[in-house]
């Protein structure tokens, strides 16, 4: 297949050469901000995962769409993500489970792609100067260095609104409750749910005091995009909940809840994006890899909350655990689409918590 | 709570000899497993039979006993060294089932040792495929149906309840001997006996056969604390039913969603748990239904294996070594990533490459082999190439396989042109190791990717990227290359073509395309860093490319470039590792940095904390040319590349001096490279120095051979020129075997037609052959000022004839008078001073009535340096390497580096080679101008016999000491026969002999009291055959003969295979065997570590 060229620029400057692939936007023009993605397998989670609203997801494994794509592995109705940035996009897929190849995927969802790039030295670039918004296209490298040049990041956006459910509606048929606010909630995060209790899926949106109507046994804070310190009405509907009602948190929800215990979060240089983070249960001293996908963190210093997990690569906080609120979160993906299972007991420890057991702490606090 | 201070001594036992499923990779885990040890502050005790490994290099342990690895022996080392822990995991099969012998045993009860990594009883249920299907059962795992078998008609029973095709699998095997598949009754009874007989425990596994489907593997890590990871997966092109060690592997696995790799994953941890692999690493294999992703479980290995050091390799990850810490106690959470110096181990490698493995395998070797690839592992060595994509990373494999493909698009000389499509079909759906090429074919000649995919059940993901290099290949056919742009040259390099590639498939000159090429898509090195560039990288692991950015960090210190040996293969294999390595070691130690170039996975010079900088990199002219460029590039403030270091690592690096500056290679010039191998130039020196050679000369044709062979007199020694290890050698009596011989070279399809051919600058050599002389070898180290060290005299056990590598061999040499050893010093320094050696070189004599003939001199680094090194506690090749930098011998002998004399030790060493017969049960067992031999090991005793005993023992068959001895000679070997039989007598054995044998003892007035009959013929007395299936016979002597005898013959050396019994077949081994018995008879054995012999 013949490509057109394309070109990448980043708001420092840098330019990578790659290949006009996937959806091919009219002006040929796609902006957002770079990060990478370490993962082996589950781009296309990744790719319709909602977290990524405003983002260009480069992938740092080189061959992406080798077992195509299935209706099954979608994290969300459409991809939110800004374009997808890719050494070698693989043109014919091998798997039984395949409904098709990831390039018409990427241009029926609208996913603009550039191809053929050294993902290794953008993903070099990116952990030298962090996380950078910019643009790619194939309207020349004029245009797109312009675009770069004004490009914006995710801080202070709100991509929640975009992305969260416009109605409520219901999943599972367990004996117990849960109302989970969707953030921008990953399909999987949903099944986790679902397998355990009836859910009601509510838009982000939905006041406390609407959430205290549906009469659930729990509340759960889903994942989701962007600065979670532009998102301070979302924190004072999760403030009224707090002691309440038992609260389980993921990453964006995890955020929003260390907020409402009067934490604040910062951003990280280059977010954890990967299904390999090595984390601690600092109760147990076990040891989980885990998917993650943040830019944010939880400051430990302003947390009145205990610190439940921590990322052995750089002591980031990964969970922390209210006992006496009934409330605890974690920064990564337990529900694992895609990733290791290894912390999927986080869902049985919110339904021991439903079930009335009370939550430990570890004995290590910072 | 880290490590553990409740044990002080730790025993590790190694793998033993290089045998086919059992390589150098665990010489690269048991030398980081002893490294580890030590930094933690145990005393190590080391074992193993093995002389060319560095983990045998006194320095690498504390004690080091090179003894056989055998349950006496180790259970005397233990008694003697008394080790509270014996860690079994790093030294392949052999050491697991040593453990299990000891524990059996009592031993490790009675002297109170633990045993750690593996306790005996997960072991035994990874092992015991019974115990192993019922474990896999508890966790709800699948298994492939299947039933065990302890005889023939249990066997039959079952395959009548699973149906075909059954596959075979003997208990406790490694690389799977004695497995097969089998579609039919009759094909099945074969190979129930074989495998029945393979098994240590006469057990074998009768199974339902998923050929065809996907094969994966996962390497997993598993700490105290129940912590688990998984370091890589790897996906096999080939589908089921290739043995893995046969199959084109690639990491990480391609074509496997997330959500299966996960279930995998889970699975896999699930096997350990359950199985109770409690600390270390082992690897679980999976098959994949690829239609429907049924997913079972083959098989777990609870150890590091040849698999995990390819993960190692491919990842960076180094499972040996984390594996020794958590045996010691550490969680993974408390051991670093080597590689980035700032994260903890605790996590899972991610890459952002790609990882091809292709085996390397020798049926040239073994005529008679049908070269079809199956469930039993034939090949001898491997490659692996690392790529920013597949197509990369496929195409630089096959080129640093050195079989004189240049990728997997071959340009114009496609070797399978002239087949018909029915053949050509049949080439790709049989594995054979030209699977890939007969691929290419079928791609070139447009059949559709799903075709050959249904066809050869490859997955079409491989055979579509495959197919997009056959495009590429096309459209260079007729592109104007040299006005290439830069994207278009980029795009070319990333689907993995070299220079010389796009020169033969475009038609341009090589110098036309790299002068086009280089400022344009000029080549990058890019790190291997185990997490995708997400951390920084300590560790300067490269890899070739063409991308943007180079990654190679500049430095003002002076470097030295050291060529590896690329992969193992007969003939040259882990010796020269062993040398490579020893060079990086010393060039560290001389304040120079050593960077190594390489692409065998299995070694210690790929380890990456071996070098200062390496390179995993094919070697050939160009890959060589850019890493040296990089090099160069990467100097600052004055450092510079000194040289390149090309005489250890064999044949391979000595092929590459040619393409470097003469400037660039350090120690003995190229041309005095090129005056041994120049068969003029060479009788010219030897002519002037006035030394005997036997008479001989060259020819390119086969008129000329003929002439030539009648001019210096049959039999005439056959051979060609630039080969190792005896590379198509023969010896012929006269002109018809002469003519079949050099028909078999020269031809179109000979062996030597992907090499270069024959030409007049690479003849035929023919030499007149010297019947019934000793064959020595001598090892020296010429400098600079013309000073010589002698290192070693070897002498062969076995007569002159027999290729060097396949000989025993005894230093100090046994019958050799003081004059012909003198004059073996005085010819030795004389050639080297002739050819102006600069290092090492190795001289092979052949000496007849105390007369001294000069058979070749190689001026570089030979197979038995590291011997040679052990026999003697002198590092040859260290100092073989501070001569190439400039230092003299003076100096060193000054330094308390180099002894005043060669060594002439109180003790004698037996280096014996090991033979793969057992794996090609069609080959003649044999001994002849050809190697075949694919390891070594060491016997040390107080004499010869003892210590031949010991190397007989350590290669597999020890001599028995009391029984019978099957003797069937020829009729010259049956004066010198009598001398064996009269011994073996004395001994209290009895005698079995073929009639013609038997007759000469008895008219000699010896008892013989089996007479034995022609094989299958049972009038004239007992059929040997039976005689060593029944165990009647413990020791078998049978010198070839020709004619029917020979076929005889062939079937006694089968039948002593297939029932491990001892079989010698020249006349001196035999002689050395019954001393050997006598001495151990008289004197009993000790064991003595290197430490305590070179005081």
């Amino acid at each position: 297949m013949t490509r057109t060229q394309s070109v990448l620029v980043l708001a420092d400057g840098a330019v990578f050469e790659g290949y006009a692939a996937g959806y091919l936007p009219d002006d040929g023009v796609t902006t957002g901000e770079f990060v990478f993605n370490t993962a082996l397998s589950g781009y296309q989670e990744v790719i319709t995962d909602p977290s990524y609203a405003g983002q260009v997801i480069t992938f740092t494994y080189p061959h992406i769409g080798n077992y195509g794509v299935t209706p099954l592995d979608d994290e969300a109705v459409r991809p939110w993500c800004r374009g997808v940035v890719v050494r070698d996009l693989s043109a014919r897929p091998s798997s039984w489970r395949a409904e098709r190849a990831l390039e018409p995927f990427l241009v029926e969802r609208r996913v603009p792609a550039i191809v053929g790039v050294d993902t290794r030295r953008l993903t070099r670039h990116l952990r030298a100067h962090g996380a950078l918004p910019g643009a790619f296209g194939h309207a020349g490298t004029n245009a797109v260095a312009a675009a770069a040049a004004t490009a914006k990041g995710t801080d202070g956006m709100d991509y929640v609104s975009l992305v969260s459910t416009p109605a409520a509606y219901e999943r599972g048929s367990g004996q117990r409750h849960v109302v989970a606010v969707d953030y921008g909630i990953k399909t999987t995060m949903v099944d986790q749910l679902a397998q355990r209790f009836r859910v009601t899926v509510v838009p982000a949106t939905t006041s406390a005091d609407e959430i205290r109507a549906l009469g659930p046994d729990g509340v759960f804070l889903s994942n989701g995009p962007g600065d979670p310190a532009a998102l301070g009405q979302y924190v004072r509907e999760i403030e009224y909940l707090v002691g309440e009602v038992p609260i389980f948190g993921i990453c964006l929800g995890h955020q929003l809840l260390a907020t409402a215990l009067g934490g604040t979060t910062y951003k990280l240089p280059f977010g954890h994006h990967g299904s390999n983070h090595p984390v601690q249960d600092l109760a147990t001293g076990r040891i989980e890899v885990t998917a993650q996908n943040h830019n944010y963190a939880v400051d430990p210093d302003s947390l009145s909350a205990v610190v439940s997990h921590r990322n052995l690569n750089d002591g980031v906080v990964e969970g922390l655990v209210a006992p006496a609120l009934r409330c605890f979160s974690v920064q990564y993906h337990p529900e694992a689409g895609p990733g290791p299972h290894d912390a999927r007991y986080l869902f049985e420890r919110f339904e021991s918590l439903l079930r009335g057991e009370d939550l430990k702490a570890a004995d290590a606090t910072t | 709570m880290p490590r553990r201070d409740d044990i002080h001594t730790i025993m590790v036992i190694g793998s033993g000899p290089i045998v086919i499923g059992q390589a150098c990779e665990f010489d690269y885990s048991g030398t980081q497993a002893c490294q580890v040890l030590r930094d933690e502050g145990y005393r190590v005790v080391l074992v193993n039979s093995n002389p060319a490994t560095i983990m045998t290099d006194p320095s690498t342990a504390d004690v080091t006993y090179v003894e056989p690895l055998d349950l006496s022996v180790l259970t005397e080392i233990i008694e003697r060294e008394r080790p509270d822990a014996l860690l079994p995991t790093l030294g392949g099969q052999t050491a697991l089932n040593l453990t299990m012998a000891l524990v059996r045993a009592g031993v490790t009860e009675r002297f109170g040792v633990e045993v750690i990594g593996a306790r005996p009883e997960a072991i035994e249920t990874a092992e015991n495929r019974e115990l192993f299907k019922a474990a896999m059962a508890d966790i709800g795992l699948g298994v492939p149906e299947s039933g065990f078998a302890h005889n023939v008609a249990e066997a039959i029973e079952i395959a009548e309840r699973i149906g075909w095709p059954i596959i075979v699998r003997p208990s406790y095997i490694l690389g799977g001997a004695g497995t097969g598949i089998a579609h039919n009754a009759q094909d099945f009874a074969r190979l129930a006996t074989e495998g029945i007989a393979a098994s240590p425990v006469g057990e074998i596994l009768v199974e339902r056969s998923i050929a065809g489907w996907k094969e994966y593997e996962l390497e997993v890590m598993r700490d105290r604390h129940d912590n688990c990871v998984i370091v890589c997966s790897i996906e096999n092109v080939d589908p089921m039913g290739v043995h893995t060690g046969d199959s084109v592997t690639v990491a990480p696995a391609q074509t496997l969603s997330d959500v299966e790799y996960q279930a995998m994953r889970d699975d896999a941890f699930a096997v350990l748990r359950r199985v109770g692999v409690e600390t270390g690493g082992s690897n679980v294999q999976f098959a994949v239904n690829p239609s429907t992703g049924e997913r079972l479980v083959i098989e777990m290995n609870p150890r590091v294996s040849r698999s995990s050091a390819l993960a190692s390799k491919a990842t960076g990850f180094p499972i040996a070594k984390i594996a020794a810490r958590l045996a010691v106690g550490y969680a993974l959470n408390e051991i670093l990533n080597d590689i980035t110096r700032s994260t903890p181990a605790s996590f899972e490698p991610v890459i952002d490459y790609v990882v091809t493995k292709i085996p390397r395998w020798a049926f040239e070797k073994l005529p008679g082999t049908s070269s079809v690839l199956g469930t039993r592992m034939q090949s001898v060595g491997e490659v692996m190439a690392i790529g920013r994509n597949f197509a990369e990373s496929l195409q630089k494999a096959i080129r640093s396989l050195e079989q004189g493909r240049p990728g997997f698009a071959p340009g114009p000389n496609r070797e399978f042109a002239d087949l018909d499509d029915d053949t050509l079909w049949h080439r790709c759906v049989v594995a054979t190791p030209e699977r890939l090429y007969a691929l290419h074919e079928m791609l070139w000649r447009g059949a559709s990717v799903e075709e050959i995919a249904a066809r050869t059940g490859i997955d079409v993901w491989f055979i579509d990227q495959m197919a997009e290099i056959v495009i590429r290949e096309r459209e260079l056919r007729d592109a104007d290359v040299v006005n290439f742009d830069a994207r278009t040259w980029r795009r070319y390099r990333q689907w993995g073509f070299t220079d010389s590639q796009v020169a033969a498939i475009s038609g341009t000159s090589v110098e036309l395309v790299r002068a086009a090429r280089t400022a344009l898509a000029p080549v990058t090195f890019k790190t291997v860093d185990t997490c995708a560039a997400e951390f920084d990288a300590a560790t300067p692991y490269h890899y070739g490319t063409t991308e943007d950015e180079s990654e190679v960090r500049s430095s003002n210190k002076d470097r030295v470039i050291i060529l590896g040996s690329g992969p193992n293969r007969i003939g040259q294999g882990i010796e020269f590792d062993y040398c490579c390595v020893h060079a990086s070691y010393v060039l560290r130690d001389m304040g120079y940095e050593s960077v190594m170039v390489n692409c065998n996975p299995e070694t210690v010079s790929t380890d990456y904390s071996t070098s200062d900088r390496l390179y995993f990199e094919p070697l050939t002219p160009e890959d060589v040319a850019e890493v040296v460029a990089a090099e160069q590039a990467a100097c600052v403030d004055g450092a510079r590349v000194v040289g390149v270091i090309v005489s250890l690592g064999g044949q391979t690096p000595l092929k590459l001096a040619h393409t470097l500056g003469p400037e660039l290679v350090l120690g003995t010039p190229v041309s005095a490279i090129d005056a041994a191998e120049d068969r003029e130039h060479w009788s010219t020196i030897c002519n002037d120095l006035g030394l005997r050679q036997p008479p001989g000369d060259v020819a390119v044709t086969l008129d000329e051979a003929i002439e030539v062979a009648e001019r210096i007199g049959y039999p005439v020694l056959v051979r060609p020129s630039y080969v190792l290890g005896g590379r198509a050698m023969e010896i012929v009596y006269n002109e018809q075997s002469l003519r079949r011989v050099m028909n078999n070279l020269t031809g179109a399809h000979g062996a030597l037609a992907r090499e270069g051919g024959v030409s007049a600058t690479r003849p035929i050599l023919l030499d007149r052959f010297l019947e019934d002389a000793v064959e020595v070898d001598v090892d020296a180290i010429r400098d600079q000022s013309g000073d010589t060290y002698v290192a070693g005299i070897m002498e062969h056990v076995e007569e002159a004839g027999v290729h060097s590598g396949d000989s025993a061999c005894a230093l100090p040499p046994q019958t050799l008078s003081q004059s012909v050893i003198a004059t073996l010093h005085d010819y030795t320094r004389r050639i080297a001073d002739a050819l102006g050696v600069v290092g090492l070189v190795n001289v092979q004599y052949a000496v007849k009535n105390d007369e001294v003939f000069v058979l070749e001199a190689n001026p570089r680094a030979s197979r038995t340096v590291p011997f040679v090194a052990k026999a003697t506690g002198v590092p040859l090749a260290q100092i073989a390497v501070r001569v190439m930098l400039g230092q003299t011998l003076a100096s060193l002998r000054d330094a308390g580096v180099v002894p005043a004399t060669t060594p002439n030790p109180d003790y004698v060493s037996v280096k014996e080679a090991v033979l793969p017969f057992n794996r090609f049960p069609d080959v003649d067992t044999i001994l002849g101008p050809e190697m075949r031999s694919t390891g070594e090991v060491m016997g040390i005793g107080e004499s010869f016999g003892i210590a031949f005993a010991k190397s007989q023992l350590a290669a597999g068959t020890g001599l028995p000491d009391s029984g019978q001895v099957f003797l069937s000679l020829a009729d010259r070997d049956k004066v010198g026969g009598l001398a064996i039989a009269r011994q073996l007598l004395d001994l209290g054995f009895t005698i079995a002999a073929t009639v013609g044998t038997a007759g000469y003892l008895r008219s000699n007035g010896l008892t013989v009291t089996t007479l034995v009959g022609k094989v299958g013929l049972a009038d004239l007395g007992a059929d040997a055959v039976t005689l060593i299936a029944d165990g009647a016979v413990q020791l078998v002597v049978n010198t070839p003969s020709g004619g029917d005898a020979m076929v005889d013959g062939a079937q006694i050396r089968h039948a002593c295979i297939t029932h491990g019994v001892p079989c010698l077949t020249t006349l001196n081994a035999g002689l050395a065997a019954a001393r050997g018995i006598a001495d151990t008879r008289t004197h009993g054995w000790r064991v003595r570590s290197l430490q305590e012999l070179h005081g």
